[in-house]
């Protein structure tokens, strides 16, 4: 009989050919998306539909409460529902990306439990379900903005690289959430209320201008030390074209910002992962 | 060729009691513990964390074709150790050097979704047991087939009914095609007919040259199935070897039995002024190699008691229980004249009678066939184990008793 493998378990030896596990693992990787996406709407009637919904509604009275109620200044010649639509479109793909990475651990304590595969896989396949959203999201988006006969220019090309910014991101914290909602079921608590905190502290109903004009204030600085700030006034220009605000300075700053974080989660990640079993 | 090698593998787990036990639950708990060590305050002398060692300085070696049967308490290490050999946690200390595709079966339908379909899980939990699309998509037909559920393929397994549910999960796992298989206690789950097909297949695995390593509660089936056997205690590889030869040893040390009571003298023994008790003795006759009653053991009970009257009309019963209460038997001897002095008797349980159990002995000595002198209640206990020989089934017997009464079968007309 053929040994295709000799394998060496001991403490700490797991980490020698974790990446190439994890390569060999891409089928779960797959599978385990595929399980994500078609349970996320079992047994609803509007199905996928939902993702239009609640994007709309909520720019509905985001733009009543902002725009026509307390009288925002959007920025010049950018329908303010568009601006809003922009926004809660990219800021829906990082909270929903950034809630899934840090249960999914949590919820597939089953498998923590009882098989062994490289656990990054888990947090990795729950990516999907919000990216899938985001999709039909821009979707309505790109209806809406025929609606409004406005239409993006050369920012366009950047598209990919804010997407991939925002998936960065949403894996740099959520990574870290998802090691410590091991252990602590506090994070649980706790990811609701940053995603809601989020919605207000980032520029998604209101335009950063607004902010410009409070230059020298005490939070000026805390505001722009928010890496989702950059990232989304970053992808509202990128869809709506110049006319829209972004100060490209901060960008610089939060892609460090991004990626180290992103390292330390990982390496975080891997530190704890074959400890998950015995705390789960 | 060994396949399997480990080298002084331990495992510790860290008990956190009482006082710890609140401590780090929540990231409140942690972040004031820390605060509090900052400030000298600290309750670092009060905290008791236990160590415990599941697994203790395991040594062992597989060669391949073996199936291994591990056997041990509740608690003993066995999970721990197909944990560590399935990767799922890492040892202490130690390491294991593995050659070949492992599969493991801890659980029957791993990772299976309650929202998807028989057709999605079989994709889902192939995947998770490390096979492959193609493979799974080449056993797919077989796999329906075993599990008798093609009318229920895209139908969500949350509506499956628990013996459905089971049996496709088992046959997922039959159809893997690894090397080195490492079950746990997959017979305890199911009916009888799935425990068949299980060992059934398993049998098959074994054939076909690839290794087995198996923990069960269920000796009958390690008996059959294995040809070495580890027993595990507290946490250390107590004893392995041959199959036999490990289970008999495994059971002497568990069998919760009172083979004998002696009493020296008439004032020790239990009784009254007429009749006391001097010993009762239960003596297995063992078939050779054996060192425990199983349902083939013929077993002897002597009875010895002190008649202290001049003379008297004396007759024995002895009540066997089962461990549930029931009485199986009452067995009386005839009543006889006797001058004061020593009384015995003996009864002969042929083999093949009791079923597999734990049994009670109780006796009581009659006079005049009508007055009960005295009743030595729960006097002895032993246990059967179980035994099988040309089965494929290994479920629990049924019945109190297993007689192997005269029973013919023959065909009796040919239909053309």
């Amino acid at each position: 009989m053929a040994h295709s493998e000799e394998v060496i378990i001991e403490a700490g030896h797991g980490a020698k050919n974790y990446w190439r596990d994890l390569w060999k693992n891409r089928e779960l990787l797959l599978i385990l998306s595929r399980r994500d996406l078609s349970v996320r709407y079992k047994q609803t009637v509007v199905g996928a539909g939902w993702a239009v919904i609640r994007p709309f509604a909520t720019m509905l009275v985001m733009v009543f409460v902002f725009d026509k109620v307390a009288k925002f200044k959007g920025d010049e010649g950018i329908p303010y529902p568009l601006m809003v639509l922009a926004g809660i479109t990219i800021w829906n793909f990082f909270s929903t990306t950034f809630t899934q990475i840090s249960h999914s651990i949590l919820l597939n304590s089953n498998l923590v439990t009882k098989t062994y595969f490289p656990r990054l896989i888990m947090p990795l396949s729950s990516v999907v379900v919000g990216f899938v959203d985001f999709i039909i999201s821009i979707v309505l988006y790109v209806l809406i903005a025929i609606w409004y006969k406005h239409f993006p220019s050369w920012q366009l090309l950047l598209f990919p690289a804010f997407v991939l910014l925002t998936l960065a991101a949403s894996l740099a914290f959520g990574l870290f959430f998802a090691v410590m909602n091991v252990r602590f079921r506090d994070i649980a608590q706790l990811i609701p209320f940053i995603v809601q905190i989020g919605f207000y502290a980032c520029p998604i109903a209101y335009s950063s201008s607004m902010v410009e004009s409070n230059q020298g204030a005490w939070w000026y600085d805390l505001y722009y030390l928010n890496p989702m700030v950059s990232i989304i006034d970053g992808f509202k220009w990128c869809l709506l074209g110049d006319g829209a605000f972004f100060k490209v300075s901060s960008l610089y700053s939060t892609i460090g910002f991004t990626v180290a974080v992103l390292g330390i989660s990982i390496y975080y990640f891997r530190k704890e992962e074959n400890s998950f079993v015995d705390y789960i | 060729m060994e396949v399997i090698v480990a080298e002084d593998i331990s495992k510790k787990y860290i008990i956190d009691h009482q006082k710890k036990a609140r401590k780090n639950f929540t990231l409140r708990d942690t972040f004031s513990e820390k605060f509090k060590h900052f400030f000298g305050k600290g309750e670092e002398d009060e905290v008791e964390h236990e160590e415990f060692w599941a697994l203790r300085d395991v040594n062992f070696s597989v060669n391949q074709g073996d199936r291994v049967g591990i056997i041990g308490h509740n608690g003993a290490g066995k999970s721990t150790l197909l944990k560590i050999l399935s990767k799922i946690t890492e040892p202490t200390n130690g390491r294991v050097t593995i050659k070949g595709r492992v599969a493991s079966l801890l659980e029957v339908g791993t990772g299976f979704h309650p929202e998807l379909t028989g057709r999605e899980n079989i994709f889902l939990n192939g995947a998770i047991l490390g096979m492959k699309r193609h493979e799974i998509k080449a056993a797919f037909d077989s796999i329906v087939d075993f599990a008798g559920v093609d009318k229920f393929l895209d139908t969500p397994v949350k509506r499956y009914s628990s013996g459905m549910y089971v049996r496709l999960g088992f046959a997922i796992s039959a159809h893997l095609s690894p090397e080195i298989l490492i079950i746990d206690e997959v017979l305890a789950v199911g009916d009888a007919d799935f425990q068949k097909k299980c060992l059934g297949k398993m049998r098959d695995v074994s054939e076909s040259g690839r290794t087995i390593l198996f923990v069960s509660h269920n000796l009958a089936a390690v008996q059959s199935l294995c040809n070495r056997a580890f027993y595990f205690e507290h946490g250390r590889l107590k004893l392995q070897g041959d199959t036999t030869h490990v289970v008999n040893n495994y059971l002497s040390h568990v069998a919760k039995t009172t083979l004998e009571h002696t009493w020296e003298t008439p004032e020790e023994g239990p009784g009254t002024d007429e009749v006391r008790f001097r010993s009762i003795r239960v003596k297995p006759a063992y078939a050779s190699g054996k060192l425990y009653i199983d349902v083939t053991t013929p077993i002897k009970v002597h009875i010895e008691f002190w008649n202290m009257a001049e003379r008297a009309d004396l007759n024995l019963s002895l009540h066997l229980y089962a461990f549930t209460g029931e009485c199986i038997f009452n067995v009386g001897t005839t009543s006889q004249s006797f001058d004061k002095g020593l009384v015995s008797a003996t009864l002969d349980i042929p083999g093949n009678f009791l079923n597999d159990g734990s049994y009670v002995i109780s006796v009581m000595v009659v006079k005049d066939t009508s007055t009960v002198l005295y009743q030595l209640a729960e006097a002895v206990s032993f246990e059967v184990e179980d035994h099988r020989e040309g089965v494929t089934w290994y479920g629990k017997w049924p019945g109190y008793v297993r007689p192997q009464f005269n029973f013919q079968i023959s065909q009796s007309e040919v239909l053309v």
